[in-house]
């Protein structure tokens, strides 16, 4: 382009900074270009570093000779290992390459020299050292003392995390990436290998700090971690030896800035960002950086507008890698949440964790281990017991699944909102003839709206209910049809709109109060539901004794109805709901305060359910995951309120999220529950029910194959 | 999918006796909608105002805001403002609101920046109040305008799903409206409301040649977003090829209704954009 010549300063010497120089150097020769490396030529920390085929690609593109050099001193393999339980699962198909750390900073070094950037070793400079350059590249690492001259404009955030990790290389040499799982007297520890040359590999051990704790690692030298992690995993290195690079027990961070560009000073790699060593990535978005500030330098004549369009380009793609490295991290952090699950399930889990491998993703790589898993998972747990191994067995999402004495044909549901008007709750004819489409639909399992149980208790006038007596044969009829129409059973929610009644048709919006004709509004507390809306009266212990005892009637009347499972909403700001936040209940008597409290009510109209509905059925209850807004609920709650509700009799707990006040702040998007159903799953252990987003069959299967949900409601684009 | 077209009301310099002109012959063409687009501190028209004058030359294209940033405006002054456009075109308006991007549009307006998205919401209850209300008017048509709502955070989409009839992209390759339109569908599924949002997205073209003149337009208009306004230049469609594709990629997201702007104020751009998407 033409632009003068710049003098260039890159403070720190690792990946980024060198290949940034040696890029801007290979643009404009004139350019004047030092790169101030605070340690001699050969020394480096950590042992091996991964690239995939597509950061190699870009590679490629940018400087061709040293990746050919980059390509030459590879190590490639395709199989990842999980070895859990004493199991050892293979997955292959993936594709990964290696390199040497220090044989990486060689290629660059020389690369560099070659190109005529000054290469200054030995040399710890600050920024008034570099005052005269034309661009400062801040490449000095998470602890970079660049960015924090200027913390106040960059406004970095590290996030240090709890669990304790070690950097080992060793002289065993893998062919897979390979994770452990390994159980101690002192708690888990897993390690994360794979090999970065013909003859070594990287092992790195992480624990939770308790268990490093309880194993004396928080006081063992570098010879003491050694022999212990070296004792631990002896079966897996078999004789081969545990190398210390300095290495020490440290805490991941993860690095985020406000800003990467500060006049002419520049971040790049570890400086302005970090990602889970789990997802292996650190280096490879490090000199990926350097390629699109190199490419901004050469575009663009005025460097300002250089270095805000390497700030505009490169931030979304690195936080969506730190959005999936995230992840994975809380996936290693929380590892004793899924411990419970078999070795297939596990295993799919892991591979699934950050959301960039999918069902159909992994069945494209390796279709014989997605189909090990649909066969562990037709069988179910009670593996082993028939009388000859599965030879076929179809995707997760098409499986059977009991629920007491009740079997759906597959874990798919539909959750249609009725376009149908119920006349004072009762359902006509085009309310069967909409269920009975759904029910032809090839799901297992179609479930009705809310079915108010009392007249108050709709959130519109046309909203149906369970609460006239002639409305149990009404339904009576709508099952019917809807059974007659295809293989799905019909489940009914029964609900209680208690704030949020009295509102006009949803296909106007929802929460805008009736004009009139409308009825009083019942709460745990005698607050609004939004701005605007009708001030409810805070219900007294004779309206809770009405409310429980109509919840009993209608699951009588759904009993009659033929029904096949019950869910009680106790989710989205409903009457029960209202009960359960601490935004909506302000109650000083037995059912306020304290979650225990604030459960009181649900668990009591939930008792009083199961006791009226068939003890043959399933029972579910809809709950709220978090409130999504500030002072209210979040998982850990719901993780403890559906134990409770399990406690009471809940087969099945179905996820939601905000809608407890108008005020929570969501975030939607493919499967934007599945993170909390998976936690409530997984800690509670019971089973789960989660929608929201889930468009293809693909989308079910990665969902169940992991054990993140037991049933999921489909939401197809088009229908 | 239906196509529209944009009302050159935002390229700068652009005579009032063109834009009218040019709303008059999208009128005739294959269009189903012009549109216009809001901001303070510019060269502009304002929106409203525009497709007032758009009513009075047309018959039957839908006249669309996308957007009005609505907390600029005075609750009450908007609902007569768009009623009256209703009202004027025969029941033609489409009222898409959102928070716009700009600061300084806050600042001129003498209007409190933070709590933005709550004075949003407020509105969107309000003007249908203000529609409703007997002794407000005009009262000539039946049915309200449509409302549309922007934006492209989780409580932006809650907003929308809640309390609008569909969703306004802010524009974007096909790649960006279709994930955008996944996440509206998902917002109003989560919020119990029946059948889909409508879905409305946008595009830029220029077709005449005058690329540099295009582009120096989008730079423009696009300044306060820094280098973005370079990506938002690039993507200004100018080939019939690359509307076709863009009107194709669209149409696969599942948008219902795209509108074409024009970044160079040349009536014989309508022409050819009418031959593109005819």
């Amino acid at each position: 382009m033409g632009r003068r010549p710049l003098r260039v300063a890159s403070v720190g010497g690792g990946p980024a900074g060198l290949y940034a120089a040696l890029l801007l150097a290979k643009a404009n020769p004139d350019h004047d270009i030092t790169v101030h490396e605070r340690y001699p030529p050969d020394v480096t920390f950590g042992w091996g570093v991964v690239f995939s085929d597509a950061t190699l690609g870009r590679f490629r593109e940018a400087d061709l000779r040293s990746y050919t050099q980059i390509t030459d001193s590879f190590v490639r393999w395709s199989a990842i290992d999980i070895f859990y339980r004493g199991e050892r699962l293979r997955s292959d198909g993936h594709a990964f390459a290696a390199i040497a750390r220090k044989q990486l900073l060689r290629i660059l070094q020389q690369r560099c020299a070659d190109l005529g950037v000054t290469l200054e070793f030995s040399s710890e400079v600050a920024l008034d050292d570099v005052a005269g350059a034309d661009l400062v590249l801040g490449v000095d690492g998470i602890r970079s003392a660049v960015r924090d001259a200027h913390g106040g404009w960059f406004q970095p955030r590290l996030d240090e995390r709890r669990a304790k990790y070690i950097w080992y290389g060793t002289d065993l040499v893998l062919d897979s990436f390979t994770f452990l799982f390994r159980d101690s007297p002192h708690g888990l520890f897993q390690v994360h290998a794979y090999p970065f040359d013909g003859t070594r590999s990287t092992f790195i051990v992480e624990t939770t700090e308790e268990t490093w704790r309880r194993a004396g690692l928080d006081t063992a030298d570098e010879a003491e971690s050694i022999a212990y992690c070296e004792a631990l995993f002896a079966d897996h290195l078999r004789g081969a030896r545990l190398l210390s690079n300095q290495s020490r027990w440290v805490n991941f961070v993860t690095v985020r800035n406000a800003r990467w560009v500060h006049d002419n000073v520049v971040l790049l790699g570890d400086a302005a960002h970090t990602a889970h060593f789990s997802i292996g990535s650190g280096t490879k978005l490090a000199m990926e950086d350097a390629i699109a500030l190199a490419q901004a330098v050469d575009e663009h004549p005025d460097l300002p507008t250089a270095l805000a369009q390497y700030e505009k380009e490169r931030r979304p793609v690195v936080e969506r890698f730190q959005d999936a490295a995230q992840d994975s991290l809380e996936y290693f952090e929380n590892i004793p949440r899924y411990t419970h699950l078999e070795p297939l399930q596990f295993a799919f889990y892991l591979l699934t964790r950050s959301g960039r491998i999918t069902y159909d993703s992994l069945r494209l790589r390796d279709a014989e281990f997605v189909a090990g898993v649909d066969r562990w998972f037709a069988r179910g747990p009670a593996a082993g017991e028939g009388p000859g191994p599965l030879l076929v067995a179809p995707p997760p999402a098409l499986t059977a699944i009991r629920l007491r004495a009740v079997e759906l044909v597959n874990r798919v549901v539909v959750a249609p909102v009725l376009a149908a008007p119920a006349a004072d709750g009762e359902p006509g004819e085009d309310v069967a003839a909409e269920l009975s489409s759904w029910a032809a639909s090839g799901a297992g399992l179609v479930l009705t709206p809310p079915l108010a149980v009392t007249p108050e208790g709709r959130a519109t006038p046309a909203d149906p209910g369970l609460y006239r007596p002639e409305h149990a044969a009404a339904w009576s009829r709508v099952v019917k049809a809807a059974r007659d129409a295809g293989p799905a059973l019909v489940g009914a929610r029964l609900g209680h709109a208690g704030p949020r009644g009295a509102t006009r048709p949803r296909r106007e919006g929802v929460d805008l109060p009736l004009r009139a004709g409308g009825w009083p509004l019942l709460a745990a507390s005698a607050r609004p539901y939004a701005p605007g809306a009708a001030v409810p009266a805070a219900a007294t212990p004779a309206d809770l004794d009405a409310v429980i005892a109509a919840f009993a009637r209608a699951a009588e009347a759904a009993d009659d109805a033929g029904f096949d499972l019950l869910v009680v909403d106790a989710a989205d700001g409903y009457l029960l709901s209202s009960f359960v936040s601490p935004l909506t209940n302000r109650r000083d008597d037995g059912y306020g305060g304290p979650l225990e409290h604030r459960l009181r009510f649900p668990l009591e109209v939930v008792t009083a359910v199961r006791a009226a509905w068939g003890e043959d059925r399933p029972l579910a209850v809809r709950l709220t995951a978090s409130d999504l807004a500030d002072g209210g609920t979040t998982v850990p709650d719901a993780v403890a309120a559906a134990r409770a509700f399990a406690a009471a009799g809940c087969d099945l707990v179905e996820v939601r999220a905000g809608h407890t006040t108008p005020r929570a702040r969501p975030a939607y998007g493919p499967g934007h529950l599945v993170g909390y159903a998976d936690q409530i799953r997984n800690e509670a252990r019971v089973g789960v029910l989660v929608g929201g987003g889930l468009i293809t069959l693909g989308d079910v299967n990665t969902v169940l194959a992991a054990g993140r949900a037991d049933l999921a409601v489909l939401d197809p684009r088009r229908r | 999918m239906q196509v529209g077209i944009g009302l050159p009301a935002t390229v700068p310099g652009a005579p009032g006796r063109l834009v009218v002109d040019w709303a008059h012959r999208a009128d005739a063409g294959p269009f189903t909608s012009v549109g216009v687009l809001d901001r303070l501190q510019y060269d502009n028209y304002e929106p409203l105002t525009a497709l007032a004058a758009a009513a009075a030359v047309t018959e039957r294209v839908a006249l669309v805001t996308m957007v009005v940033i609505g907390p600029l405006r005075n609750t009450a002054g908007l609902a007569k403002q768009a009623a009256s456009v209703h009202a004027l075109s025969g029941g033609r308006l489409t009222l898409g609101l959102a928070l716009g991007a700009r600061r300084d549009d806050y600042d001129l307006a003498g209007i409190d920046y933070a709590g933005r998205g709550t004075r949003l919401e407020e509105q969107l209850t309000g003007l249908r109040d203000l529609w409703d209300d007997e002794a407000m008017g005009p009262r000539a048509v039946l049915r309200r305008p449509d409302l549309l709502v922007g934006g492209a955070t989780g409580p932006a989409l809650a907003r929308m799903a809640r309390l609008a009839d569909g969703y306004v992209h802010g524009g974007g390759p096909p790649r960006a409206f279709a994930r955008a339109a996944d996440e509206a569908r998902a917002a109003w599924t989560d919020a119990g409301r029946p059948g889909a949002p409508k879905l409305w997205g946008q595009g830029y073209f220029a077709l005449g040649g005058d690329t540099a003149r295009g582009a120096a337009y989008l730079l423009d208009y696009y300044a306060f977003t820094g280098p973005f306004a370079q990506r938002i230049a690039e993507g200004n469609l100018t080939s019939p090829q690359a509307v076709r594709q863009f009107v194709s990629g669209y149409a696969d997201a599942g948008c219902d209704e795209l509108i074409l702007f024009p970044t160079v104020a040349d009536p014989t751009e309508l022409d050819r954009l009418a031959d593109v998407v005819a």
